[in-house]
């Protein structure tokens, strides 16, 4: 009862505490140092005002995984953009390859960014396949974010120039062991609506989940921008890309241990 | 750095601005200086005299000097774009005006971040009378700052890249398994919201050296005091991106001014001192006959307790006695009443108290209910606000937390000031405002993306126009997890922190995390001013506006 007299006493009190709401006025036309100082002077330092607050565009290259595979192969993930808060131009490129031998699968993508909510991110841009073999051209569209419980994630679709529909989802967690040491998982499955063939049929991708991929890496900051670490590799081909796999002469899965740095700037 | 800053006086005072090399505390940068020094010099002036504070710009950018806290027509208040145009390389602007006020204030640069790179300094105003209203017999200032050889516009990009690039006090899986910080249970239940708890300071001590006039804690500036003397510390936070808590061990503090303003004397242990904010204490060390000379230590901590810079008070007889730095202490952790949720609980209302003061501030949603809150609530947000990508959290429930223990300083076992501490000296009459404004100070920590009401003033919004003359109630609503030090030039206003009559007059206000701060505004000066968050990657990233008063249109 005494909860709800003070309540009441404190609704009866805010009531009359909200000022009489007198409109406010509008916004003047004009700027008072005009009327002192050449206009045009002040027009060019109000644009670097609003410039300097809020307006000022950034940017970051970071190559996130760059890394040696047990096994003599190599992999790389970069992703780069330029631009304000909300729009950017997005540079991202990812590959696999063998010392010995050639690069296995290549692509840079390029595209704008746009921020969609707090933490989600829309990706629109071209993706081109560079390996051998695989010279397709994509419309690409992506989404990637923040998802709750600090997950990291990002879904795209791609069209290509040859009407195949595909398709690739990633998730990671970054787990902070010591101020410095972080563990991170991560996933990453892909898939085609069709099969997509390629002049080393070895490559050739088949309809359906056709890859999934887990890694754990364990990374040092030894700087914030200079990560190296150590992970495992586990990668699955499913379906018809496994047994063009197989054709190749290659498993269709493979455990691999991974040594490498993730650095940017 | 090191030397000691020289104090200008008179009626003609000159001011260049130039840049140096300078290392502090082992980090080597590029420092803006007035005078060939940085912190500049003690600017310091008579209540009621004319002055022309002349600046030189000897730098190959455009620069600028506002004169933080004192009252002076627009066209001086030295912000470019607003004021003026600004000072051009190799040009000189005269700044000429009667000086309106007594206390402590401060400079410094309003021109692409030169002040995060040392373009500052004290200003003190002695009282026309020539007596203070609280005498002292030695007085020192103690001008608060932080120091980094990163330049500012690097630290904006690497915070945009990653949000908590500079922290390096987050909670871990060791910490976890130790049993420090947030059991895992409120772990899961913060990053299902994707907030860090842990996200107290942008910058911190892992990239900032904390210097006290100039010194870091080992260079140790040092002032001196004869046993039983009242010794006025000037207290000027003039940091880029530090809030500090202040405490001299050993020694009650007496706060007899805030902002400049004279307040009623009230004495604490430790206070939290926002960027920009003045505050002046009194301490009497070593009075005793006969006792051994001894020193004390004053310690400026950074909020996040990253770092800390210690500067002595040492006895005349001893001059190069030291106290002992105390440790730092351990890493706050922030709570649901940072998040804007103070009001799911009842205890930010005084029940207890049968009488009701309708200056008090405004109490918590009576309508509040526990838990099922949504962090961004849309329907909270005042018309106008927009909704983008950079305001992820709005506060559900926001309490007045004016009488709130500063972030940090909740649990410390000693006096700590509040704002509901501060009493001006000379009560004035209150008029009641005849409108109210409610402005939000919005965030996107992890885009680092900051702004008032949802909109940068990149985004060149509306001013917020005053009719000269009018007064408006200025309720701030903290929607971030951050404290935000808001400064408007160009006046004072009276916290509504119900002293009634003794409101406290100040030109800078720290609204705590997920709380509100409202203050009355009588907006008596005609002219363009800045209002911003003196927090300088904050009002880089966009969090200012421009506030208009106009004499009403016939």
């Amino acid at each position: 009862m005494a909860l709800l007299v003070a309540v009441l006493a404190v609704g009866t009190a805010r009531a009359q505490d909200v000022p009489a709401q007198s409109p406010p006025p509008p916004p003047p036309q004009e700027h008072a140092a005009d009327a002192l100082f050449d206009a045009a002077a002040m027009g060019r330092a109000r644009a670097a005002l609003r410039h300097e607050n809020g307006g000022m565009a950034v940017s970051q290259v970071m190559i996130d995984q760059f890394e040696a595979r047990g096994g003599g192969d190599y992999a790389w993930e970069a992703k780069g953009w330029w631009g304000g808060d909300s729009d950017r131009l997005a540079l991202e490129t990812r590959g696999e390859g063998a010392f010995a031998g050639r690069i296995d699968r290549a692509e840079v993508q390029a595209g704008w960014l746009h921020a969609l909510d707090p933490w989600f991110n829309l990706r629109a841009g071209v993706r081109q396949d560079l390996a051998a073999g695989n010279h397709r051209t994509h419309a690409a569209l992506t989404i990637e974010g923040l998802a709750p419980y600090w997950f990291d994630v990002e879904a795209s679709v791609f069209l290509s120039t040859r009407g195949e529909l595909s398709g690739r989802a990633e998730a990671s967690y970054d787990q902070r062991v010591t101020q410095r040491l972080v563990v991170q998982p991560r996933a990453e499955l892909e898939w085609a609506a069709q099969a997509m063939p390629s002049a080393d049929s070895g490559r050739s991708e088949g309809a359906g989940i056709n890859r999934v991929e887990t890694g754990l890496r364990l990374r040092y900051e030894i700087r914030r921008t200079f990560v190296p670490y150590l992970g495992v590799a586990w990668e699955r081909r499913l379906g018809g890309s496994a047994r063009a796999a197989r054709s190749g002469g290659e498993p269709a899965s493979a455990l691999r241990v991974l040594a490498g740095v993730r650095l940017w700037w | 750095m090191g030397t000691p800053a020289a104090t200008l006086s008179g009626e003609l005072i000159e001011l260049t601005v130039d840049s140096a090399p300078v290392m502090v505390g082992g980090r080597r940068g590029h420092a803006i200086t007035v005078n060939g020094t940085t912190p500049g010099p003690l600017i310091r002036l008579r209540e009621g005299q004319q002055v022309c504070l002349r600046v030189h710009n000897r730098l190959d950018e455009d620069t600028s000097i506002h004169w933080h806290g004192l009252l002076v027509p627009f066209q001086f208040d030295g912000v470019p774009g607003i004021s003026y145009p600004g000072i051009a390389p190799g040009q000189t602007f005269d700044h000429v005006f009667t000086v309106r006020q007594a206390g402590t204030y401060w400079y410094h640069g309003h021109s692409n971040m030169q002040e995060a790179m040392g373009l500052f300094g004290p200003i003190v105003i002695d009282p026309a009378g020539g007596r203070e209203a609280e005498p002292h017999d030695r007085e020192h200032t103690i001008l608060l700052h932080d120091w980094s050889d990163v330049h500012p516009h690097v630290m904006l990009k690497r915070l945009k890249q990653q949000g908590g690039f500079y922290n390096r006090q987050q909670q871990t899986l060791a910490g976890l398994l130790a049993g420090r910080d947030q059991p895992l249970r409120e772990r899961l239940d913060w990053g299902r919201m994707r907030m860090d708890p842990t996200d107290i300071a942008d910058v911190t001590g892992s990239t900032y050296t904390y210097c006290i006039n100039g010194h870091d804690s080992a260079a140790n500036w040092t002032g001196l005091y004869a046993p039983g003397e009242r010794v006025r510390l000037r207290v000027i936070n003039a940091a880029a991106m530090t809030n500090f808590n202040v405490r001299v061990p050993g020694l009650p503090m007496r706060v007899v001014a805030a902002d400049g303003q004279d307040v009623v004397p009230v004495e604490t242990d430790e206070f939290q001192i926002g960027i920009a904010e003045t505050l002046d204490v009194i301490v009497q060390p070593g009075g005793g006959q006969g006792a051994e000379p001894q020193a004390f230590a004053i310690v400026a901590e950074a909020i996040d307790r990253s770092g800390q810079c210690r500067a002595t008070l040492a006895p005349v007889s001893a001059p190069g006695l030291v106290a002992p730095i105390p440790p730092r202490r351990a890493r706050p952790i922030l709570t649901m009443r940072d998040m804007g949720m103070g009001g799911m609980d009842m205890t930010g209302m005084d029940m207890a108290s049968g009488t009701l003061d309708l200056s008090a501030p405004a109490a918590p949603m009576a309508h509040a209910h526990h838990g099922g809150m949504k962090m961004r609530d849309k329907s909270l947000a005042p018309p106008g606000m927009r909704l983008g990508p950079g305001v992820a959290t709005i506060a559900a429930a926001p309490v007045d937390r004016l009488a709130d223990r500063p972030t940090g300083l909740e649990d410390v076992d000693h006096r700590v000031l509040t704002y509901a501490d501060l009493k001006a000296r000379v009560p004035r009459p209150q008029a009641p405002p005849t409108r109210s404004l409610d402005v939000h100070l919005t965030a996107n920590m992890e885009r680092y993306m900051w702004s008032f009401d949802g909109v940068k003033l990149s985004e060149n919004p509306a001013p917020l126009a005053f009719r000269a003359g009018e007064r408006v109630r200025v309720t701030l609503v903290n929607d971030t997890m951050m404290p935000h030090p808001i400064h408007l030039h160009g006046h004072f206003f009276d916290l509504v922190s119900g002293a009634g009559e003794a409101a406290p007059r100040k030109h800078t206000i720290n609204v705590l995390p997920g709380g509100k701060a409202s203050f009355d505004l009588t907006a008596d000066a005609v002219g363009d001013w800045a209002f911003h968050c003196h927090m300088l990657l904050h009002m880089h990233a966009g969090m200012f506006r421009v506030v208009t008063v106009r004499e009403a249109a016939a």
